[in-house]
Parts: structure tokens; sequence; C-alpha cells
């Protein structure tokens, strides 16, 4: 199965893509704590993209694509126009030393690597792909 | 969207966390921790019985303030999170670093 979804780059929209997530992975049987983890996850990449790489630009969108398969799991598709940041070669800072630093970001991509199993980023002629992977049973 | 309030509960201010904490609405619990801060008060009970869901951005509000906590002697307790909640406290660690107890009785008695 196959679901996507276009959004401007607003952080308002981050709700509706929550919602969206969401609705997919409770029709697929996942979890609720599950869903929620994986919810977050794409969460945080799209406020990432819509606030670092659009500075909220309601003018651009991102594109979401979500593919469910019952022996892989699923895969979340991030789509944009804009170089996306490879979240694969992020090095996480220390807690302690966002903690010392008073910094309010960074987090958010730790997270991501310990929700997701596989990131990806594909460069496409046009476009660019951030793809997550989450193997986990799915009916 | 989300909603802080803070009211005097004797000894403690109870700040209670309404709605959802993502990049679009942290700002709102940022401004609501900095001005307790600012208060003066010592203890605080944060309830989250009503926070649907936080992202990093929240629990970046969170993290940002843990020194100014220690600098000026702040105790603060977290309490009545749903499990969803919980969870994305427990993936970072901040269980750890932050007090985080189950009923508003016990957040009191460790605060």
């Amino acid at each position: 199965m196959k679901y996507s979804y276009k959004v401007p780059c607003k952080k308002e929209k981050l709700r509706d893509i929550r919602s969206f997530v969401k609705e997919i992975l409770d029709k697929h049987g996942l979890s609720e704590i599950d869903a929620s983890t994986l919810v977050l996850a794409i969460d945080e990449v799209c406020a990432n993209l819509i606030i670092h790489a659009h500075q909220c630009n309601a003018k651009d969108s991102i594109e979401l694509q979500i593919s469910v398969k019952q022996n892989d799991g699923i895969i979340f598709d991030i789509i944009d126009k804009a170089e996306i940041f490879d979240i694969g070669q992020y090095e996480e800072p220390k807690l302690e030393d966002i903690i010392k630093k008073q910094r309010k970001g960074g987090l958010g991509l730790i997270l991501v690597k310990r929700i997701m199993d596989d990131i990806e980023i594909i460069h496409d002629s046009s476009r660019n792909i951030c793809r997550l992977t989450k193997r986990i049973d799915v009916i | 969207m989300v909603d802080v309030k803070r009211i005097q509960e004797g000894k403690y201010d109870l700040i209670t966390i309404v709605g959802e904490v993502d990049a679009s609405s942290s700002i709102e619990l940022d401004n609501a921790i900095a001005e307790a801060i600012k208060s003066g008060n010592k203890a605080f009970l944060v309830d989250c019985t009503s926070l649907e869901y936080i992202s990093s951005a929240g629990l970046g509000v969170f993290m940002s303030y843990i020194e100014d906590f220690k600098k000026n002697d702040i105790h603060i307790v977290l309490f009545g999170m749903n499990e969803k909640v919980r969870n994305v406290f427990e993936i970072l660690g901040l269980d750890q670093l932050l007090t985080i107890r189950g009923e508003k009785e016990e957040a009191k008695s460790a605060l």
C-alpha cells in the first residue's frame, strides 16, 4: 500500500502531518506506542526541513510518501527539492553538552536515529529523498 | 497547540501543560518555564496529565533549563505523563536527568 501527502512548509502543518501518519499506521495494525514513536520521527524530520531548509516559507512544499509492505515493514520517503541534510552522517551531540550549552535544538535527529532502522539520503536529478525504514510487523 | 497554566498551590507552583508541544508550539512552554524561573519560586510541579504529545522541541525546552534549575536551586518534578509521552523522554534518557513521577502525590513528596 502506498500513501502520499504534500504540505506547504509551515510549522502549523506538522500537526496535520502527524494525523496523516497516525491514521495510516493505525490502519496497518501498529500498537499505539509503536505508531506514536514513528509519528514522532516523521514529525522531527519534517520540522527540521520546514524550519531549517525552507525557513518556514509556505510557498515551498515537502512531500511524504509511505509504503507499507507486509514482509519488509514501512518505508517513509520525505521528498524535497531543497538540499536534505544527511542524518546518517549526523554525529550525535552528547546530552551533557546540550545541557551545559543550554541548547534547545539537536535532539530531534538523535530521536530519528534511535527510532528508525535505516536512514538513507537519495539524490535524484531534481529532488532529494530522505528514506526512513522501519522493519516492523504490519497487517 | 498548547496551553500552559501556572497556579500557586501552597509551597509550590503547579504548571499544567495541556495539548501538544511541537516545533510550532514549544515557544509557549519555553516562555512559561522562563517566567516560572523569574518568579523566584523554588518548587514546581509540572502536571503532564493532559500533555498529549511532545517532540524534541518540547524536550529541548526542559533540557535547556536544567542548568538554570541547578544554579538557582529550583526543584521541579514532572508527573502524570501518558505512556507515549513518557516513552519519548525515555528514548533520549531524559527520564534520568529530570525527576518524573506517576501521580501528583508522589510528585509532591519528591519535591
